[in-house]
């Protein structure tokens, strides 16, 4: 081919390839700047908002109480769904028909029913219905622990049983769709080199499924840092019920409502950052 | 070493091995061939009971396949007990299935560690040398996804290896692989029929069958349609229909 087939007349070497030019992205961020600092000053300036007070409530004994009990419930709420999730997935997975209907049952009811109802329903009619707890030796009389329901049953733990018993419906999910995302190959590949079905999903399929587990346990598990302010309906001290019992003594709602919020946003930053970790533990093996 | 005797199996209403009698002597190497479809694969799964069969029955070294014989009936064993005879029977699959979680090394240790109860030191030493006997000495460290195809199915044949299994099933190992790392599969297998390992294995490469198999075995509709050396089999067929399919990919 001849230089004058080229368009123009200059030399290939001279020639500087231009990237294209985003204009729309730097209007828009102007834009957004401009709402974001607007909505700001309004808040601040109108004087609806106290800031001095959330100043003064944020690092308050009370609240940081608050703050830790909500992180205790949420965790230990957490790591309860996820047991309870892969066992119940496994089990709705396995070609043992109990076990089917009964993983089944539980996904279908606990999903099925508000974790509003769920709490109350610990905390209120489980000490009606079953006036002590007790746990003894079947077909014997010895007795290893017995104690009346009502003291049994505290906040925490009715918040433990109901947060916890309600995640694990949803984790199941999120475990099988995780087992389900595996290929076959892989444990045929176990099985002939004469694994059990229980090692081949513990050691092969468990550990693949986690990188697809992750992503929405993080979510589910920032969810569940604010889904615990409802234990507040069975007296259980978190961050908000906190706030809320300062409100209504001294009445600066929006103060102690922002104190909260801010103390939510960081723990579910710090949850983010973990979450990434994770990924990355979980997906180091993919990388060429 | 291998006694199949009437294996039947079906997929829903389709007969996918319809009545298979077979044997394979211990050292030999027996190669299936067949049209895709032809239920090879199926009978090769049936051997190590990752396929149940609906009829007749397949031992291996003299034990049954996912049954213990009491009269006139067989009972199916346990999970642990088909394991346990699984783990005597090596498998290498068309899409290797090496473990993505797991080094090259690892993979070759998992089972031994696992399944036998060797301590890591015990199992590295002998991945090790499994790797080396496969040429991929230096790629231990190096995940699945960072091997050629060629050299995955090396690692997976390794892996197989480390059980010491007395038989090993290869179900079609270079179909899936570029045409110029094929050589190196097909060497590994040459060096282990060499070894005397007894082997069955489902594969498209004349060649391979020609100078390893001592028995070949042509399959059609769930049938055994014409079985020999391969020099019977694969020069001079005497089926029409073991013909017309060797016209094909000859």
């Amino acid at each position: 081919m001849s230089a004058t087939d080229a368009p123009g007349g200059t030399a290939p070497e001279q020639l500087r390839a231009v990237p294209i030019r985003h204009w729309g992205r730097w209007v828009a961020a102007a834009a957004i700047l401009l709402v974001v600092a607007w909505l700001v000053s309004a808040l601040i300036g109108s004087h609806a908002v106290e800031w001095s007070v959330v100043r003064h409530y944020l690092f308050n004994k009370t609240i940081l109480q608050g703050v830790r009990n909500t992180i205790i419930i949420s965790v230990l709420a957490q790591a309860a769904g996820i047991a309870l999730g892969v066992v119940f997935a496994v089990g709705r997975l396995s070609r043992n028909p109990v076990l089917t209907f009964t993983s089944s049952f539980y996904v279908w009811f606990f999903r099925g029913t508000p974790v509003l109802v769920q709490l109350i329903f610990w905390f209120n009619a489980v000490p009606l219905v079953f006036k002590n707890l007790t746990i003894a030796l079947p077909f014997t009389h010895v007795v290893l622990y017995t104690s009346p329901m009502v003291k049994f049953m505290t906040p925490f733990m009715a918040a433990l049983l109901g947060l916890g018993l309600n995640e694990g419906a949803y984790m199941a999910e999120i475990v099988r769709a995780g087992i389900l995302s595996v290929s076959h190959g892989q444990t045929d590949a176990a099985l002939a080199l004469g694994m059990t079905p229980s090692l081949t999903m513990r050691r092969i399929v468990l550990p693949q499924a986690m990188r697809v587990i992750i992503p929405p346990t993080g979510n589910e598990f920032l969810s569940m840092l604010k889904t615990s302010s409802l234990a507040s309906v069975v007296l259980y001290g978190e961050v908000l019920r906190r706030a809320t019992d300062i409100y209504s003594t001294n009445l600066r709602v929006l103060e102690l409502l922002i104190v909260a919020s801010l103390w939510y946003l960081l723990i579910t930053s710090f949850a983010s950052v973990g979450q990434y970790f994770l990924e990355r533990r979980f997906g180091r093996a993919y990388i060429r | 070493m291998v006694t199949a005797e009437g294996v039947c199996k079906r997929f829903g209403r389709t007969e996918v091995l319809a009545g298979i009698d077979l044997t394979v002597e211990r050292g030999q190497v027996m190669v299936l061939l067949g049209p895709s479809g032809s239920g090879k694969s199926t009978f090769l799964r049936c051997i190590n009971h990752l396929e149940k069969i609906d009829g007749g029955r397949i031992s291996v070294d003299g034990e049954l396949v996912g049954y213990r014989q009491a009269g006139v009936n067989l009972h199916e064993l346990k999970e642990r007990e088909v394991a346990a005879r699984r783990a005597q029977v090596g498998m290498v699959f068309q899409h290797f299935n090496l473990f993505p979680h797991m080094t090259a090394l690892a993979n070759v240790m998992e089972a031994p560690m696992q399944v036998k109860g060797l301590s890591r030191d015990a199992a590295r030493t002998a991945a090790v040398e499994q790797l080396r006997r496969v040429g991929l000495a230096d790629k231990g460290d190096n995940y699945p996804v960072q091997l050629s195809g060629g050299q995955q199915q090396r690692v997976a044949i390794a892996r197989a290896l480390a059980m010491a299994p007395k038989l090993m099933l290869f179900d079609e190992p270079t179909s899936a692989l570029d045409p110029e790392l094929v050589g190196d599969v097909l060497e590994a297998m040459k060096q282990l029929a060499r070894d005397g390992m007894t082997m069955v294995v489902v594969t498209h490469e004349m060649g391979f069958a020609r100078e390893v198999a001592d028995q070949v075995v042509f399959m059609d509709g769930g049938v055994v349609v014409e079985r020999g050396t391969p020099a019977e089999v694969i020069s001079n067929p005497r089926e029409e229909r073991t013909k017309a399919f060797l016209s094909k990919v000859l």
